[in-house]
């Protein structure tokens, strides 16, 4: 083996030792370095007691409500599996909807989660409303078609 | 056919050669890349349509996304090099990782930047610390950590040396920074486009996406080749070649 092949399998190895070793390292931070913990996740005891996290998940839908001193909004986070309600007092960002993603920072209240920040959590997708209106419609025809048909 | 590349290959690898063949590249290359980078502006701007849910706030993803891919690409590259420089001990290589860094570290300053401007009015935040911000400043460190090292050492074959390892050593981050969407829960959203699915987008977005991309190339290449030719006369400035060049006054000249 030629010198300069020596020196490049030298550095070759040595890169691939490196990586595994930043495998493990992330691999035993990992939940360190999630952004947010599932509704799930914090019912089943996993989110700190007594300190601030985050909370993320979808808005369910139809579950937010403004309260009476119009600042004050309540909504409800799941993950499809389970919920846990919110409460928020401030604004919400542009892209706050029912059933999109968001993140909040509170801590739990008793049942409730309370939101000292709320942010919204957007998708992969782009395209232009027309084609986000068919493709609704398409999905209704289809809803449609699947309650009708045995 | 390998034999005569080969030929080329070592032919370009003396600075000289390199020196010539640069200067006579660079102006196609920004002439590229400024059609392109006009082209793509345009098109960002009036051609592109409408998003359903952001509206008009998403076309900084015409900007933001190439920049991250070149952020990601020049390291790559800049790593490649250090690796032939520091085994093949090929002077012509250390040169040019030491021409991609500044080019790298602005793409990568960009895309944090144009990131955190659309993070403002989309997720109600400049700046959050999930895996994937955090790993592209890392990047960003990353190359600055580079061309510091190679400043502070004197000697440029030992600063050669002594920030390649660094540039090595540094490539784990780049699959960190591109799967820690898919990793971990991160309020970045993942990848819309990706080699293995088909893309999340409307056809002419990702057609801009791509404009932009090709045009931030050329600018790349155009701006790394000339800061090439300025680091060979820098470092080959006792060799007869250059001293020649200096004489007859035409430095700037091929």
């Amino acid at each position: 083996m030629k010198t300069r092949h020596k020196r490049m399998a030298f550095i070759l190895v040595g890169l691939a030792g490196l990586a595994v070793a930043a495998g493990l390292v992330l691999n035993a931070l990992n939940s360190n370095l999630a952004l947010y913990i599932s509704p799930s996740d914090v019912l089943a005891g996993q989110a700190p007691k007594d300190k601030a996290f985050r909370l993320g998940g979808m808005v369910v839908e139809g579950s937010l409500q403004r309260q009476e001193d119009g600042l004050t909004v309540h909504f409800e986070v799941t993950d499809n599996h389970k919920t846990i309600p919110v409460a928020f007092t401030g604004i919400l960002p542009d892209l706050f909807q029912e059933g999109q993603g968001v993140v909040a920072q509170g801590r739990m209240e008793g049942g409730m989660f309370k939101a000292t920040e709320v942010l919204a959590k957007h998708d992969e997708n782009y395209m232009p409303p027309q084609v986000a209106d068919m493709l609704e419609k398409g999905e209704k025809a289809k809803q449609a078609a699947g309650a009708t048909a045995p | 056919m390998g034999f005569k590349n080969s030929i080329a290959w070592y032919y370009f690898s003396a600075p000289k050669n390199f020196y010539v063949l640069a200067g006579r590249l660079i102006p196609w290359f920004w002439g590229a890349a400024i059609v392109l980078l006009a082209v793509g502006l345009y098109m960002s701007f009036f051609v592109a349509p409408t998003d359903y849910k952001q509206g008009e706030s998403y076309r900084i993803i015409f900007v933001h996304v190439p920049a991250a891919w070149m952020s990601m690409f020049i390291y790559l590259l800049m790593a490649a090099y250090a690796i032939i420089g520091l085994s093949w001990k090929v002077r012509m290589a250390e040169m040019m990782a030491s021409a991609l860094a500044p080019t790298g570290a602005m793409f990568t300053f960009l895309a944090l930047w144009t990131g955190a401007f659309w993070g403002k009015p989309t997720w109600g935040t400049y700046w959050v610390w999930d895996a994937r911000l955090t790993s592209e400043l890392i990047l960003l460190f990353l190359y600055i950590g580079f061309m510091s090292l190679q400043s502070a050492i004197d000697d440029p074959r030992r600063a050669s040396r002594a920030s390649a390892l660094l540039a090595i050593v540094g490539v784990i981050n780049l699959p960190i920074i591109y799967w820690s969407v898919k990793w971990w829960n991160t309020l970045h959203q993942g990848a819309s486009v990706s080699p293995t699915m088909a893309p999340k987008m409307a056809s002419t977005m990702l057609t801009v996406m791509f404009i932009m991309a090709v045009a931030f190339w050329m600018y790349t290449i155009a701006v790394v080749l000339m800061r090439a030719r300025r680091i060979i006369l820098e470092r080959e400035r006792q060799t007869t070649w250059v001293m020649d060049l200096v004489k007859a006054g035409t430095g700037d000249k091929q």
